[in-house]
């Protein structure tokens, strides 16, 4: 069946295309957006965005309500026109070009399904306006790639949420668009459900290699599901790149923050040699690779996700190339199966979060116990000092 | 009358299925109670529409007295009124009907884009719509009779329309508005307007926008979004203000009287007044009320289950 409804889709992307303009064989196009900005009245709320998605890439498009993710997407819809700036899919400029003559299909966030037609003619309807021959069949394909093929006949008001998610992807992927918007399609479902359509949507975009722009305000969405993320903040990209290098290398405080956590320390540049910096922080001496420092004098921002923090005892002897501070007192221990989550305070320099795993089976530091925090300098990295250290930092009533 | 049968049948038949869900909860005995508070509906209803009906129906049946006096009837069950009735009044009846019928279509096309503007074009801009609503309504200010009274002397002879359409050479040297077909159906349109534009306003006033803009994402221009995802969804609007507009239109006489001529425009609703109040024939008036109702009835349901709107609602 997926190999069929794979063929299928690539067959369709013919009347994709001859909305003129080429897309690249079925299998998703190039999506440029070159200097694109949108304001509402004074209210700028994409600012001089630039950025290329390359064709069959899972993209997503990550950052906090308001930071123009959702009004991003709709200009490449065709739903908002921009500004200024332009918008190519597979090459050709669509900037000009109204939502029904782009090649592009959307899956809202309010799924937006016609409560008049049935499923199945809900998922038949943009086959049907571009003439495709067997739009039935292909419809009935499409409810198979989603595993709804049963519900065909239903009205989508009989439908839970989850299966009128799926119907709002079948109905955008059997058009086999060049490229596949989803505005934070996901919101609606409960958290378990939410992790089972994530695999499912990985699957299947990796099945139709579609180009896919994902947005979401879920950081572990994004990361779960992407090759490649846009960080989003007050209508500019913070930082592009695949979730392992935003997280393991953030070149911004929003970033370092928005995505996951992290311990930033403010100090200032002391030397820098060989390669390395040294950051004078609350009178220790850290050090952070050079390549890793967004700034190498001045006032800097030192940062350590908390995964790399080794607790030790306040007594124990340490290697010299490691970066340690303390001691400090653990003043929360909170136990969470896979792992314990410490606060640490340390005098002058504030508290920390570390995580541990439970390797050894539950807490192994007590609450209250004095000790030190070490890590290996090559996980450090260094941020501009000037910005605020909570930039991004995630409301707790959000997470 | 009609509207009165509508709305009385309704409310008949969900006041007793309404008092159930309140009797099942356990601890109370709200059965007596409830049906207490249905009792002034009931007699309401009663007095004024089961009873009238079964007198219609009854007189509808009645015979003249023997050598009694205009008006004297006594009585019988005399289905011949019927057939004479009909036979007598036939193209009046059909003409109500065509009449209501070309109406309803014209307040439709008229009324539809007037709804759209407001409740579409205009979203979330209240003060306009507002404006909008008010002007539609403004009419209503006024009393249907003089409305129509107005609106014959607008159409007069020797009023500007007239002699304008004249200059235009729209109408010929001795033609005329007043006293026509045209005048009748205008007027019938005009005020029956709003019942059509305001239903179709609330209907198109809860359509998501989104779903338009589902429709343009999904390869449909805006006449194709339109017609396959806008039009449907106001199909409940389309259904209530075209029973609104035809049901009181087929009935109606007030039109046919100012606006229209005795002979060749005469609508039901004018003969079976005469019938009553001129001539005093009370059987054959009866017959048509009944006749009429009957016919809206069947013309409705069938209007209805075509329309097929249950699962939009």
């Amino acid at each position: 069946m997926a190999h069929g409804t794979t063929t299928g889709v690539q067959d369709a992307a013919g009347p994709a295309g001859a909305t003129d303009g080429p897309t690249s064989g079925g299998s998703g196009a190039d999506l440029g957006l070159v200097g694109v900005t949108k304001a509402f009245g004074s209210y700028l709320a994409v600012d001089d965005l630039t950025l290329t998605v390359p064709a069959g890439t899972f993209f997503a498009l990550l950052g906090p309500s308001g930071c123009g993710k959702t009004t991003t997407l709709r200009m490449v819809a065709g739903l908002e026109h921009p500004t200024s700036g332009s918008i190519t899919i597979g090459g050709t400029d669509v900037t000009a070009r109204r939502a029904h003559q782009r090649p592009v299909n959307t899956v809202f966030q309010s799924y937006a399904l016609f409560p008049h037609l049935t499923v199945l003619e809900n998922v038949a309807f943009g086959l049907r306006r571009r003439r495709v021959p067997d739009a039935v069949a292909r419809a009935r394909d499409g409810l198979a790639l989603v595993e709804l093929p049963h519900l065909a006949d239903r009205r989508p008001a009989q439908l839970s949420g989850g299966q009128q998610q799926r119907v709002a992807l079948a109905r955008a992927l059997v058009n086999s668009p060049a490229v596949l918007l989803l505005d934070e399609p996901l919101g609606a479902l409960d958290l378990k459900l939410r992790r089972q359509m994530q695999v499912e949507l990985k699957r299947i975009q990796t099945e139709v290699g579609l180009t896919f722009v994902h947005v979401t305000h879920d950081q572990e969405e994004a990361m779960t599901m992407a090759d490649q993320v846009a960080v989003m903040n007050a209508g500019r990209i913070e930082q592009l790149g695949t979730p392992a290098e935003l997280y393991e290398l953030p070149r911004t405080v929003f970033v370092a923050n928005f995505l996951g956590q992290s311990n930033l320390l403010p100090g200032r540049v002391r030397e820098v040699r060989d390669g390395w910096v040294g950051v004078d922080v609350g009178g220790t001496r850290l050090v952070v690779p050079q390549d890793r420092a967004v700034s190498t004098h001045g006032d800097v921002l030192v940062g350590v996700r908390p995964e790399k923090i080794h607790l030790l005892p306040a007594d124990e002897e340490l290697s010299d190339d490691a970066n340690v501070v303390g001691p400090g007192r653990v003043t929360d221990v909170s136990f969470a199966g896979v792992s314990t989550q410490y606060q640490v305070e340390v005098p002058g320099l504030g508290t920390l979060g570390v995580f541990a795993q439970n390797l050894a089976g539950g807490a192994q530091v007590a609450l209250g116990a004095q000790v030190r925090l070490a890590w290996a300098p090559r996980f450090t990295f260094g941020l501009d000092g000037s910005t605020d250290a909570s930039d991004g930092v995630v409301d707790l009533d959000r997470a | 009358m009609t509207i009165a049968a509508a709305l009385g049948s309704e409310a008949a038949a969900s006041g007793p299925a309404a008092a159930p869900p309140g009797t099942s909860r356990p601890g109370r005995r709200p059965r007596g109670g409830a049906y207490l508070l249905l009792a002034p509906g009931l007699v309401y209803l009663l007095l004024f529409f089961v009873l009238p009906v079964v007198a219609l129906l009854a007189t509808s049946l009645y015979v003249p007295v023997p050598g009694g006096d205009v008006g004297q009837f006594q009585p019988a069950l005399e289905w011949q009124n019927y057939a004479s009735a009909l036979r007598a009044f036939w193209p009046q009846l059909v003409r109500s009907f065509a009449f209501a019928l070309v109406a309803t279509v014209a307040a439709l096309l008229i009324g539809y884009p007037m709804a759209y503007v407001v409740a579409v074009r205009l979203r979330g801009r209240q003060l306009a719509q507002g404006l909008l609503l008010v002007l539609l309504v403004a009419p209503f200010f006024t009393s249907f009779i003089l409305r129509t009274i107005a609106w014959k002397q607008i159409l007069a002879d020797d009023a500007f329309v007239v002699s304008a359409l004249k200059w235009l050479q729209v109408l010929p040297a001795d033609g005329r508005l007043t006293a026509t077909a045209f005048a009748v159906v205008a007027g019938l349109t005009y005020n029956f307007l709003p019942f059509m534009a305001l239903p179709i306003y609330a209907s198109l006033g809860r359509l998501d926008p989104r779903l338009v803009e589902a429709g343009g994402d999904l390869y449909a221009n805006g006449l194709t979004t339109f017609r396959r995802v806008t039009l449907p969804l106001s199909m409940p609007g389309v259904v209530s203000g075209t029973l609104l507009t035809f049901i009181p239109a087929s009935g109606d006489y007030v039109n046919a009287v100012l606006l229209g001529n005795p002979t060749s425009t005469a609508m039901i609703g004018q003969v079976i007044d005469s019938r009553f109040f001129r001539v005093a024939d009370y059987p054959t008036a009866s017959a048509l009320s009944v006749v009429l109702m009957l016919a809206i009835l069947a013309l409705v349901t069938a209007y209805v289950r075509r329309a097929g709107t249950e699962d939009l609602v």
